[in-house]
């Protein structure tokens, strides 16, 4: 299958012909048929917010909340694109505590060495998804398992490697992308860094989708075999994918170290947390459907409901449960819209 | 699902002769004796002892826990689904069953009875969700997951209940050298091994867990057979709930997230040769990757390898042994290409609704 590779542009054009093209009106049309539950729900949600909180629509302090969704917002942007290309990555989560303590090794041997920190963790980022891909593609191994057992190797080392305790900190340079910002902008007082950022992976990621990639990654989750036969590089697209997705992770990282500090539990439950997200933005798991604008807005809905949750004084504890209730809703809901199955 | 798909319809074009060899014995007891050859070396080069029966017991007192489980996981992963939330359901059954019992020994039926009543409510709510409001199976026992690990951490945050003393000894006698629980995993695989390979019910979980759509067209109650799938994994969850109290005392709020039942029970499934699509694999199968792991903790631990590494370590060989199964199912394909492959993975033909079954018809 890897040999007939034909990476050049021509055969996603002429899938895009053989395929009959809906007109632009209705394409747009169906496209926020499929995604506007997400965006519906997100906005029912920051108005409630809004009444329970009525300084929620200062900027500042949405700015803040952006600010706090924005690495679980990271993270979803690249756990769609392994989610659409019909692979899992549950690694994400360990892979952000691991750019957390690495980071803080670094720096700890280079106090000044803030980019050298952060090419670091984002080379490892990339690295470790690349392990990812081609042990998913190359060898056969279900992503199911191959990221679970990412997962235990990479939480085994980090804890192996810190005796369980990661010492150091981040320097003030390098938390500043997680929780500083440009100050004195007009209006907003400060545009936080990690809001940047998030709208730059937002844009990045939505290019990424236009492209010839992108519609690739598409018709590989959809249906990899039919992808295959008109020439699309599975395994290669899948391995970018996971790549993609571990540097979206090492980014999560950065800015979650910069917010939170340094802990060996950073990352702890944020893949479940990342899946959750896009599934919420209505992409199927299996692959091939949905958008990633959609699943950034089901990672701010997640942690608007949070927010809310916070608000309503439910007990922490209860919070989980009731996550779990909103996603099984969800995602029936979703099912009865997307019947007759395929 | 479709990468899936087509890894499934290539396992069913499989000839009958070239798997029948490979029928008999699955490479995980080879694999099994392997570790325990090199373990007993390992340790004895490093002046421990391995192969004593003392050790061989604590080995199989071990993997009780995990063993049973995955047992039920098997069944739930056979038919096409999964369950991530047996490590909060194997908490709550700790602490119903240890609060139920509350040391009175006269309440030790009614617990044991209320604490597996527990476990088939939470399956037969996975099990609905999965197919009458079609939410994937991932999905919905996360979220099944969530909600119990919200209701945990509301309601307790330190050991409750007390078991009884009948109870607790059941967790610790032996029959001879051979610790009793290891008769309740023994007994779990045997009647669930029963259950698939002898029973209607069981040939329809290979069926719906192989192609669901054939198996529905084929008349199969599809949905039924998923529901009961799920309840019975979680009522295993549930029995190591039971198991774990015995070991214990009493009920903890973190007894199943911390020995991470849901991914471990997975991860051992797909070792014993179990495809993670559904449709392919063996309890015994099961058993072996338990009894595996359990060997590799032990040697490990005899080694006295930090537990850190020892996790990392754990996560390569369940990678490795994966992979090994993929260059197996690989090399089969390749004996296969033979058969135009186009027109044997034809969805609905008079062979393939039974096709999915011929892993149990003669084993």
């Amino acid at each position: 299958m890897s040999t007939t590779t034909v990476d050049v542009p021509e055969a996603g054009a002429e899938a895009g012909e053989v395929v009959p093209v809906p007109s632009a009106g209705r394409r747009v049309w169906a496209a926020l048929g499929r995604t506007a539950p997400v965006f519906a729900v997100l906005a029912v949600l920051l108005v409630w917010i809004s009444i329970e909180n009525p300084n929620f629509t200062d900027p500042p302090v949405f700015l803040s909340f952006l600010k706090r969704a924005a690495p679980l917002a990271v993270l979803a942007a690249g756990q769609y694109l392994v989610i659409v290309a019909g692979e899992f990555d549950l690694s994400v989560g360990s892979l952000v505590t691991v750019t957390v303590v690495v980071a803080a090794e670094v720096l700890a041997d280079h106090p000044d060495g803030t980019v050298r920190a952060m090419a670091t963790v984002l080379a490892l980022g990339a690295v470790v998804g690349l392990a990812n891909g081609l042990i998913t593609t190359r060898l056969r191994v279900p992503s199911f398992i191959t990221t679970l057992g990412m997962l235990l190797i990479l939480e085994g080392a980090v804890d192996y490697w810190t005796d369980g305790a990661p010492k150091g900190a981040l320097s003030e340079d390098f938390r500043a992308l997680g929780r500083g910002g440009i100050d004195d902008v007009p209006w907003l007082e400060q545009l936080p860094w990690s809001v940047v950022v998030l709208a730059a992976v937002a844009v990045a990621a939505v290019l990424l989708m236009r492209s010839d990639f992108g519609k690739r990654l598409i018709a590989v989750g959809d249906n990899d075999r039919a992808a295959a036969l008109s020439g699309v590089s599975v395994a290669r697209t899948r391995t970018i994918a996971f790549v993609l997705s571990g540097l979206a992770a090492a980014l999560a990282g950065i800015l979650l170290g910069g917010f939170a500090g340094v802990s060996a539990q950073v990352g702890d439950g944020l893949e479940f947390e990342a899946i959750t997200a896009v599934v919420l933005g209505g992409v199927v798991l299996g692959g091939g459907r949905g958008s990633v604008v959609a699943a950034v807005a089901g990672a701010l809905t997640l942690e608007a409901l949070f927010t809310l949750l916070n608000l309503l004084g439910l007990a922490a504890a209860l919070q989980d449960a009731v996550e779990g209730l909103i996603i099984i809703a969800a995602v029936a809901f979703a099912a009865f819209r997307l019947r007759p199955d395929r | 699902m479709n990468a899936l798909g087509w890894l499934r319809s290539a396992g069913r074009r499989r000839p009958a002769g070239s798997a029948g060899s490979r029928r008999n014995v699955l490479p995980i007891w080879p694999a099994l004796g392997i570790v325990v050859a090199v373990g007993w070396i390992a340790v004895t080069i490093d002046g421990g002892s391995f192969l004593t029966s003392s050790n061989l017991t604590n080995v199989l007192q071990r993997s009780v826990a995990l063993g049973i489980v995955a047992v039920g996981q098997t069944v739930a992963i056979l038919a096409g689904s999964l369950d991530l939330s047996v490590a909060y359901l194997i908490s709550l059954s700790s602490l119903v069953a240890a609060e139920t019992m509350d040391g009175r020994e006269s309440m030790l039926v009614p617990a044991i009875a209320v604490t597996l009543a527990l476990g088939a409510g939470v399956g037969l709510v996975n099990g609905l969700v999965i197919t009458k409001l079609r939410v994937n199976a991932f999905i919905a026992t996360l979220g099944t997951a969530l909600i119990l690990k919200g209701y945990l951490a509301d309601n307790y945050s330190r050991p409750a209940g007390e078991v009884t003393e009948r109870w607790e000894s059941f967790g610790y006698t032996r029959m001879g050298p051979v610790p009793v629980s290891v008769f309740l995993f023994a007994g779990v695989a045997l009647v669930v091994g029963f259950l698939l390979r002898r029973t209607r019910w069981g040939y329809h979980v290979y069926a719906v867990g192989g192609d669901e759509q054939v198996s529905a067209l084929s008349g199969l109650r599809t949905h039924r057979v998923v529901i009961g799938a799920h309840v019975l994994c979680s009522v295993t969850a549930a029995l190591t709930g039971l198991f774990l109290a015995s070991r214990l005392g009493s009920g903890t709020p973190r007894v199943g997230t911390d020995g991470g039942y849901d991914l471990e029970s997975i991860a051992a499934v797909v070792l014993g040769g179990t495809a993670l699509v559904g449709g392919k694999g063996r309890v015994n199968g099961t058993v072996a990757a338990v009894l595996v792991l359990a060997v590799l903790d032990n040697v490990f631990n005899q080694l006295e390898v930090d537990p850190f590494l020892k996790q990392a370590l754990r996560g390569v060989v369940i990678i490795a042994a994966v992979a090994l199964y993929a260059r197996r199912r690989l090399a089969a394909r390749d004996e296969a290409t033979a058969a135009p492959p186009v027109d044997a993975a034809g969805p609905v033909g008079p062979g393939t609704g039974a096709a999915g079954t011929p892993e149990v018809a003669t084993a």
